[in-house]
């Protein structure tokens, strides 16, 4: 009896989780199969599902009116480079932290955390105008800068949750060793830390790369990354829904192979010190 | 060379005095043990040696040097920490290695130091393994091994043998005595177990609550223990104490008499009981004797062999010149 309840129970879960999956799927497998389409056939009603003239000529479309490799470049300096200035921040910061906390540690980081509580265009006008004197807008440089600091707050979090599980003897005993605050954090700190900042690393690429709004305000040509590459297949050219879903699907497309191979490393990171 | 001298030595946590300002010489060569009660503030001092902790009054000199100010690299002192500390993302040969690297020595100096330490403590066959793939005694070797290749002018050991099983923790504690008598130099070692203070000490350091109760040899403290504190730390089983008229005819407010200084008879002597709860260690009986009258039960210590019994009148008669006397304060009367 117990068993067969418990297989029913097992079942039901499992449907479910799959419902779930699916759902949440959904709309990134119809953007895929809508850029196979015509245009005709992407505003089909009833829609058509999968008996359609599969057709690459909006991938064609697509690169022929935008150049896809400049916007997948700018996409890779901007969440690539504000990912590596991020942790040579966080890095110290979270040792510090971590390491040898003083009165404020915690409210120091309720305080980080809680600048990503406030809606970022409460700040864009300050933010456009300093990038525009400064010369930042619609630079490479610029995007590093502001996608380090919107994401700081989380990495600095992550590598925090992540070194409060090293025991502190063992920096210690470095330190007696004859290690220099340097050596401690680069030779013994960040090797044992690795697979945490290696899921920082993952999910904060991510975020970068998926980060619209910054983005969208402060680039226009030459630095716009492939969120602007798809924005501008949105707006001014009305309903092209077969070229839109293309510049998606290219444009998510190298995110998700890259999540798909170190999914493991970003389960494990997200759940790190959660389940101990 | 490993003099180290704490003038006025004090910390403070907060509005928390966990040790009071005290003074403490220890010698060149000398194997000196920290021992006291949990919270006694022994393994704070020991960090205020190595630099870890900042002392919040008074002066630490290491050689004539004033040491105070030093961050720990630059004290020349070598620590074995309680959880070994190792890093184990490294080899054992790598870990041993550490320090030398962090000194700069050359790739050549850090392999012959390397194989020479590995052969001391017999580690020579597990030099490419991690610490995860090693036992809790191996572990320490390497912690050890770590702290040997700096050639330190002192080894600090924080409660090294605690994780360690009893019948390892014996071995080690044998290695560490022969490590200090092939090296001569100078080692402070902190524990909570009077058995390793007594057997492995030049000198003990008696701590309770951040205060030094007494500095002397093994046997000084045993046998003449200067307060109460003192006298029921050192020595196992702990000493007996007695109070009221029988402390009183020998113009005391107690008396100690340790186990091993009274004698059992079952045909006669000065004070009658029956045995209660008996521990036969085959060389040692160690009997708990009730209803002597004399307020406690009574600890003695009779040869393995003893016949008697759980329920057995016995008399007790204590050795007369084993008899410590302390006053109201619990200090000693000579």
């Amino acid at each position: 009896m117990a068993r067969s309840a418990s297989r029913r129970r097992k079942t039901v879960v499992t449907l479910a989780a799959w419902t779930v999956g699916l759902l949440i799927f959904f709309p990134i497998l119809w953007t895929f199969l809508t850029s196979f389409k015509t245009e005709g056939d992407a505003i089909a009603s009833p829609p058509k599902f999968l008996f359609f003239d599969w057709t690459l000529e909006n991938y064609g479309a697509v690169q022929d009116r935008s150049d896809y490799l400049k916007h997948f470049w700018n996409s890779v300096v901007m969440s690539v480079g504000s990912t590596l200035a991020a942790l040579a921040i966080a890095i110290p910061a979270a040792w510090s932290m971590a390491f040898v906390p003083g009165r404020r540690t915690k409210d120091l980081l309720m305080w980080m955390l809680s600048t990503k509580m406030m809606p970022a265009v409460g700040v864009l006008v300050p933010m456009y105008l300093m990038f525009r004197d400064t010369g930042l807008l619609d630079t490479r440089i610029g995007l590093v800068i502001v996608l380090t600091l919107v994401n700081l707050p989380i990495v600095v979090w992550m590598l925090y949750t992540y070194f409060k599980e090293i025991p502190g003897e063992i920096l210690e005993a470095a330190r007696m060793d004859g290690a220099s605050l340097r050596a401690e954090i680069l030779y013994v700190l960040t090797p044992m830390a690795v697979p945490g900042i290696a899921s920082t690393v993952l999910l904060n690429i991510i975020l970068a790369w998926n980060e619209a709004f910054w983005t969208l305000n402060l680039t226009a040509a030459k630095a716009a990354p492939l969120t602007a590459f798809i924005a501008s297949y949105s707006s001014p050219e009305g309903l092209f829904y077969a070229k839109l879903s293309a510049a998606s699907t290219m444009a998510i497309a190298p995110i998700l192979v890259m999540g798909w191979f170190s999914q493991k490393q970003l389960v494990r990171g997200l759940t790190f010190g959660a389940v101990k | 060379m490993g003099r180290i001298v704490l003038d006025k030595v004090a910390k403070r946590f907060g509005d928390v005095e966990v040790i009071p300002p005290l003074d403490l010489a220890i010698e060149n060569g000398q194997f000196v043990v920290f021992v006291g009660p949990s919270g006694c503030g022994k393994s704070t001092l020991l960090r205020l040696v190595a630099g870890l902790e900042d002392v919040t009054g008074g002066t630490i000199s290491i050689d004539g040097q004033d040491a105070t100010m030093m961050p720990p690299a630059r004290r020349g002192l070598a620590m074995v920490f309680q959880s070994y500390a190792l890093y184990p993302h490294m080899t054992v040969r790598k870990n041993i290695a550490f320090p030398l690297r962090m000194a700069g020595a050359s790739a050549e100096e850090q392999a012959r130091k390397v194989s020479a330490a590995a052969e001391v403590l017999n580690l020579t066959a597990y030099l490419d393994r991690r610490p995860g793939q090693l036992s809790g005694g191996q572990r320490q070797r390497v912690a050890i091994g770590r702290a040997i290749v700096r050639e330190p002018s002192a080894f600090l050991f924080d409660e090294p043998l605690s994780n360690l099983d009893a019948a390892l923790r014996v071995g080690m504690r044998l290695e560490i005595s022969e490590l200090h008598n092939r090296l001569k130099t100078t080692m402070i070692y902190v524990t909570h177990d009077q058995v390793e203070a007594m057997t492995m000490a030049d000198k003990i350091v008696v701590l309770n609550a951040g205060r030094i109760e007494q500095v002397g040899s093994p046997l000084e403290l045993y046998r003449s223990p200067r307060n109460r504190f003192v006298a029921g730390f050192i020595g196992s089983p702990k000493m007996n104490f007695i109070e009221g008229a029988e402390a009183a005819k020998q113009g005391a407010a107690a008396i100690g008499i340790r186990p091993e200084h009274i004698a059992v008879s079952s045909a006669g002597g000065l004070w009658r009981g029956t045995i209660g709860v008996s521990e036969h260690l085959g060389s040692d009986t160690f009997f708990n004797v009730n209803g002597t009258g004399l307020g406690a039960a009574i600890t003695v210590r009779a040869g393995g062999e003893v016949d008697l019994h759980h329920g057995d009148t016995v008399w007790l008669t204590p050795e007369a010149d084993k008899i410590h006397r302390f006053d109201r304060e619990g200090q000693r009367i000579a």
